[in-house]
């Protein structure tokens, strides 16, 4: 069997040796634009260090934007949807089977009773 | 002479190997920890390659029909039985062959992570016991022909998850959640058996073949299949019935969270199999269809939103893991709507199957590697607290790249293997119902910002203070992520190979019931 790259989906096609091409030419545009970079840089020296309008450098935990911070916004707009929908995720063993029950109920009102 | 043997009877020891070795693994495991390692990693390297076998024999010879019991493995309707297969059947045809494969390949690198990974663990027989337990069950699932054998395999498959959900004793909230599991198990369990026993005491059989034969979808068979339907939707963690999946999946071992994603895959190929293989044209497919279509989309939106404000990564995943169930929904569920309209089944509707099949791989490829890297995580800083993570990215380099590649393959970035499946499914859906197709795309995009945030969470940022010792994970986990990584970017990079070898033919076994049948029933 030929190893085809070419994904025929019906309706159109994929083939990831194009997006490998696009990687490829990505890389060496970042690669020419790093050699482009300043050659004096040295690590670990005084130029690495933060300068914030001369206040010291807070610490390392403190800088490091944590997972609760993300997406506030995102959770702000849809604070009405997550106000509905993460009640419903109660831990509680009786509501998973209440559930259970009133899916089974409506699927034997759709599949058996209509 | 061992060959034949090997040949004849592969079906059998798919399941009699991993069950023998279970229950050998608390005596021969007393001997030492390194004797336990090895026996533990040769059963399962022994299963996989039964299965392996399997998989090629099927796929190159056609359905494998084993009788256990008979005088010859393949007779299925013995001569004084009125025509009836008395005998548990094992009947693995693409489709089964299929997920065969998927337990193989998962099993495999879950176990060689494991030998690292849970080696700090307490009551380790027990843990490999259970964990070959759960091996055989799912294996037993999927290859099955028999419908009170299907319920007994998942029943094992409940009692040994349950077990291992819990196997963090010393975390309460493990054993709550392993309480739970079993719980909400054992009511799908009775959902099912009361549904076989509808089907039993019409039919007067217990092998699908035959019921499928003899199937006049009755109002109780209706009854039947609702019961089958929401005691396998549930299995699988679709949306409204997922609600157990983030406490198990989360306080679960990592290894063991792997192994449920293919359980809960192995349910959802009971739920495909009964409604293609066993109902088939006879039922209102449109109806049970769109019901499928349902769960699939809620199961997508809900899981993904649920997902994005999560701070626990297991958790996050876990609701992730229901999202993409949702996709597999879907596209099957376009593929059930149109069963009847041969038309539009040949222009999108097998497609929308070929992509909710593929995205089953996929998905047990990249959701087993995203709980192993979350699990490396948890095992080298001891916190599953996105809060309390940053900065691993310097000194958890391979990890990192195996998290990125998992993230990108179950967002849908091309070129890895989700985008494949994803593909098949937005494009043929698209035929079906375009509203569709936008909402799994939107889901996708959901899928992304949510790894976004947990790749920045964990790995990007300055190195934090109390991880300034934390070093790379051990060299088994490593190549167990790295065999999963690998098989990521190869379907990526392959999906066509991979939609012709494997998953057509699947797709081809699961709608075509008189294939089914007349591999059982032949000339009776």
């Amino acid at each position: 069997m030929a190893f085809d790259l070419t994904l025929l989906t019906g309706s159109g096609f994929w083939n990831p040796f194009f997006w490998l091409i696009s990687i490829v030419v990505a890389l060496i545009l970042i690669y020419i634009i790093y050699a482009f970079g300043e050659k004096g840089y040295k690590r670990g020296t005084q130029q690495v260090k933060p300068f914030i309008s001369g206040n010291p450098e807070p610490s390392k935990a403190g800088v490091h934007v944590r997972a609760g911070n993300l997406y506030w916004g995102y959770m702000d707009a849809l604070k009405v949807y997550y106000a509905g929908l993460v009640p419903i995720h109660s831990g509680i063993l009786t509501d998973y089977l209440l559930w259970l029950f009133s899916v089974a109920a409506i699927l034997f009102v759709l599949v058996v009773l209509l | 002479m061992i060959t034949d043997f090997l040949l004849h009877h592969t079906p059998a020891l798919l399941v009699a190997v991993p069950l023998l070795g279970a229950f050998l693994t608390p005596i021969i495991g007393r001997i030492s920890p390194i004797v336990r390692k090895i026996w533990v990693m040769g059963t399962m390297t022994l299963t996989s390659a039964i299965a392996v076998l399997l998989v090629y024999l099927v796929y190159t010879r056609g359905t494998f029909v084993y009788v256990f019991g008979a005088l010859t493995p393949g007779l299925a309707i013995p001569p004084d039985s009125g025509g009836i297969p008395i005998r548990i059947i094992f009947t693995v045809d693409p489709m089964g062959a299929f997920m065969d494969l998927i337990v193989a390949v998962v099993g495999f690198c879950v176990i060689l992570y494991s030998l690292s990974g849970d080696e700090k663990r307490t009551g380790l027989h027990y843990f490999y016991t259970l964990f070959l337990l759960l091996i055989t069950s799912v294996l037993g699932m999927v290859s099955t022909g028999d419908l009170f054998n299907f319920f007994v395999f998942i029943e094992i498959s409940s009692l040994a998850s349950a077990g291992l959900v819990a196997f963090s004793v010393e975390q309460g909230r493990a054993v709550e959640a392993g309480l739970k599991y079993f719980m909400i198990s054992t009511m799908g369990g009775i959902f099912l058996l009361f549904a076989i026993g509808i089907l039993y005491g019409q039919y007067n059989a217990l092998n699908i073949a035959m019921i499928a034969e003899r199937m006049q979808f009755t109002s109780l068979d209706k009854i039947a299949l609702v019961l089958m339907v929401v005691a396998l939707a549930m299995k699988c963690g679709a949306v409204p019935l997922h609600f157990w999946t983030p406490d198990a999946y989360s306080l679960a071992p990592s290894t063991i969270t792997a192994m449920l994603v293919v359980v809960s895959q192995a349910s959802l190929y009971g739920l495909f199999r009964f409604v293609f293989t066993l109902y088939n044209l006879t039922l209102n497919y449109v109806t049970i269809g769109w019901v499928i279509i349902i769960l699939g989309v809620l199961s997508m939106v809900i899981g993904v939103t649920m997902a994005i404000p999560q701070k626990d990564v297991k958790r996050l995943m876990a609701y992730h893991a229901v999202s993409q169930t949702g996709y597999m929904l879907l596209g099957v569920g376009v593929g059930l709507a149109v069963l009847g309209n041969q038309a539009a089944l040949d222009t999108y509707g097998f497609i929308a199957i070929e992509g909710g099949l593929f995205h089953i791989i996929n998905h047990a490829l990249y959701k087993g590697l995203l709980f192993l890297t979350a699990g490396a995580i948890i095992y080298r800083i001891g916190t599953r607290d996105l809060n309390k993570m940053g900065g691993l990215g310097h000194s958890m380099k391979y990890t990192m790249i195996f998290f990125m590649i998992g993230a990108l393959a179950i967002a849908g970035i091309p070129p890895f293997n989700g985008f494949a499946s994803k593909l098949l499914i937005y494009e043929s859906v698209y035929l079906f119902n375009p509203l569709l197709a936008i909402i799994a795309m939107v889901v996708s995009i959901l899928t992304l910002a949510s790894f976004v945030k947990v790749f920045h969470s964990i790995f990007m940022g300055p190195t934090l203070p109390e991880y300034s010792k934390v070093r790379e994970a051990p060299p088994a986990m490593l190549i167990g992520m790295g065999i999963l990584a690998v098989l990521i970017i190869a379907f990526g990079f392959f999906p066509q190979l991979v939609v012709d070898s494997l998953v057509a033919p699947a797709a081809h076994a699961l709608i075509n019931q008189g294939s089914y049948i007349s591999a059982i029933l032949g000339g009776a």
